[in-house]
């Protein structure tokens, strides 16, 4: 049994979501190789390396592969199959762009953003944006999964795989990458954040969302996140955006200000291990999963918990 | 050039999800049945691509019951121009989905395909990324934005990190996000109209295709539910309540 693991990172550092990734596929068993596909991506190579339980890391470097753009992805990753019962990818926009283009190819039906295994044809997964959970058996030969990575802890380091270089097709393929805004920041990745603060379409507008909630997360070192009517009125850029469509997040402390709680947002944050709400509406729904709720007109409340930490 | 766009027919996204109790699944008996939100923002981009004189005809594809027969009135009352329903009664998995939207393809040839990103009943994300690799089409995934020009389609997708834009050949898979567009409620008149547009009556035996599902359903449950905590008087009270938990 083996099974390979598709790492996620931008040629400079691996994502966390890939050494939780890799605990999964410890999970379902066997042994597990981490691809790195990229380009001058040999730091992520060695770091892949360093995850614990690794057998190998397979590094493939290649223009092609800088964006890690799923028409190479699959050309490269389909042929490698070959030597693996299971791949497992994070269920990040990389993840969820590249898997079910090899589930297809390879005739087998991906399990999408489990959060559970069950032995090695058993998973669970959230449906209805969390709203049911199903445990699923697959009857294909090879399992195609992504992983939601709040639901796995991270596997540790230390570990001293061999990096072994592969063979990379290098196209043409049918798409290219052309340019990116990507928002850069001090501030943690919302993914991997211990803590997050987060704000709801109550803050207004963009200034005051910044004027309010940055200084917040700089006091605490916590990734600034948003609900999705926020990021709807323009008050938040999309990236910030918590939710079932957005990004799941399960940090240790999550201070949702100005937000109502829609389950949508919820589904988003809900496995977080303390949650924090204060909105002026006593009745909002938030207010069902937060462990401490504090009525109180954000304007006030914020800078004086700014103050207070 | 002419778009396809596949539409699913869905619980609607406004209905509380209730899980049967003998855990075989959600319960959807008498409950509103309607478009598939992220398909509605895929009609919505391909009828202005038609309106913008960029598409010649817009054409949508349903896989599912008779009743989704009304989920591609809804399409053709938005603006496209004829529908297909492949009547199936059993559920069709993703896979099998895209398998049969490929031979669609095959027989309509159209230059774009534009999907929903996911379908709020499953949340699989997976149909038009699978369409791609059958057809060897590039796919711009999880689209805020879509130009087709001249053979070629620039799509900019919501990532992780922000926007990234990638240049596709046509023809190309495109998968719509929430932020591409806010689609319109059909008029009445329009309404009136879609009922006389046609739609081709087909089952999945006319394509030859094995769309037998992969999984099996062991059981659906009811998430964990969160208690609720405590509520706070002030700020002070707040930050003496984190501290002794040490979460600052």
């Amino acid at each position: 049994m083996a099974v390979l693991v598709i790492a996620d990172h931008d040629n400079a550092s691996l994502s966390d979501a890939t050494a939780k990734t890799v605990s999964a596929a410890k999970t379902f068993g066997g042994d597990v190789d981490v691809l790195v596909a990229g380009k001058g991506a040999g730091d992520v190579a060695a770091a892949a390396a360093g995850i614990d339980g690794v057998r190998k890391v397979l590094h493939a470097d290649g223009d092609a592969y800088e964006k890690q753009l799923a028409e190479a992805m699959e050309a490269l990753i389909v042929p490698l199959m070959d030597g693996y019962d299971a791949l497992f990818a994070p269920a990040t926009t990389m993840g969820k762009n590249v898997t079910p283009r090899i589930a297809a190819k390879l005739d087998v039906m991906q399990l999408s953003d489990i959060i559970g295994i069950e032995g090695q044809d058993t998973f669970v997964r959230p449906i209805y944006a969390g709203n049911a959970i199903m445990t699923v058996k697959s009857a294909d030969a090879k399992k195609v999964v992504t992983v939601r990575g709040t639901a796995f802890e991270a596997a540790g380091s230390g570990g001293s795989a061999a990096v072994e270089a592969v063979d990379a097709p290098a196209g043409p393929f049918k798409s290219a990458f052309v340019s990116e805004e990507i928002v850069e920041s001090d501030r943690p990745e919302l993914t991997a954040a211990k803590r997050i603060v987060s704000g709801g379409r109550a803050l207004g507008s963009a200034e005051e969302f910044e004027r309010l909630m940055n200084p917040l997360a700089d006091k605490l070192g916590a990734a600034v996140g948003a609900s999705r009517a926020a990021v709807d009125a323009g008050y938040a850029p999309n990236d910030y955006q918590v939710g079932q469509t957005g990004k799941i997040v399960a940090p240790e402390l999550y201070i949702a200000v100005g937000i109502s709680g829609a389950i949508q947002h919820l589904a988003g944050m809900k496995d977080s291990k303390i949650i924090v709400a204060i909105n002026k509406d006593e009745e909002a729904p938030i207010f069902q999963v937060a462990d401490y709720g504090l009525v109180a007109d954000l304007f006030n409340a914020v800078p004086e918990l700014t103050d207070a930490l | 050039m002419k778009v396809l766009v596949p539409v699913k027919r869905v619980i609607d996204y406004n209905v509380k999800v209730r899980v049967k109790s003998d855990q075989t699944g959600v319960d959807l008996a008498n409950v509103k049945m309607s478009m598939n939100p992220f398909d509605e923002i895929s009609v919505e981009e391909a009828v202005r691509m038609k309106e913008a004189g960029t598409a010649t005809e817009v054409i949508a594809v349903s896989i599912g019951p008779q009743q989704a027969q009304e989920t591609i009135r809804t399409a053709l009352a938005m603006g496209a121009d004829r529908g297909i329903l492949i009547k199936s009664d059993d559920d069709v998995e993703p896979l099998g989905v895209a398998k049969l939207l490929a031979k669609v393809v095959e027989e309509e040839s159209p230059d774009l395909v534009i999907l929903g990103k996911q379908a709020i009943d499953d949340d699989s994300n997976q149909t038009g990324q699978m369409l791609g690799a059958l057809l060897g089409w590039p796919q711009g995934t999880f689209a805020s934005e879509v130009k087709a020009e001249g053979g070629k389609v620039s799509v900019t997708r919501e990532v992780d990190g922000g926007l990234q834009t990638v240049s596709l050949d046509g023809p190309a898979i495109v998968t719509t996000d929430l932020r591409l567009n806010e689609p319109r409620y059909a008029s009445l008149p329009n309404i009136m109209k879609a009922k006389k547009k046609p739609i081709d009556m087909k089952e999945p035996g006319d394509y030859g295709v094995d769309i037998s599902p992969r999984l099996t359903v062991v059981k659906v449950t009811e998430p964990p539910v969160r208690e609720a905590g405590e509520k706070v008087e002030d700020v002070a009270t707040l930050v003496e309540k984190l501290k002794s938990a040490g979460a600052v």
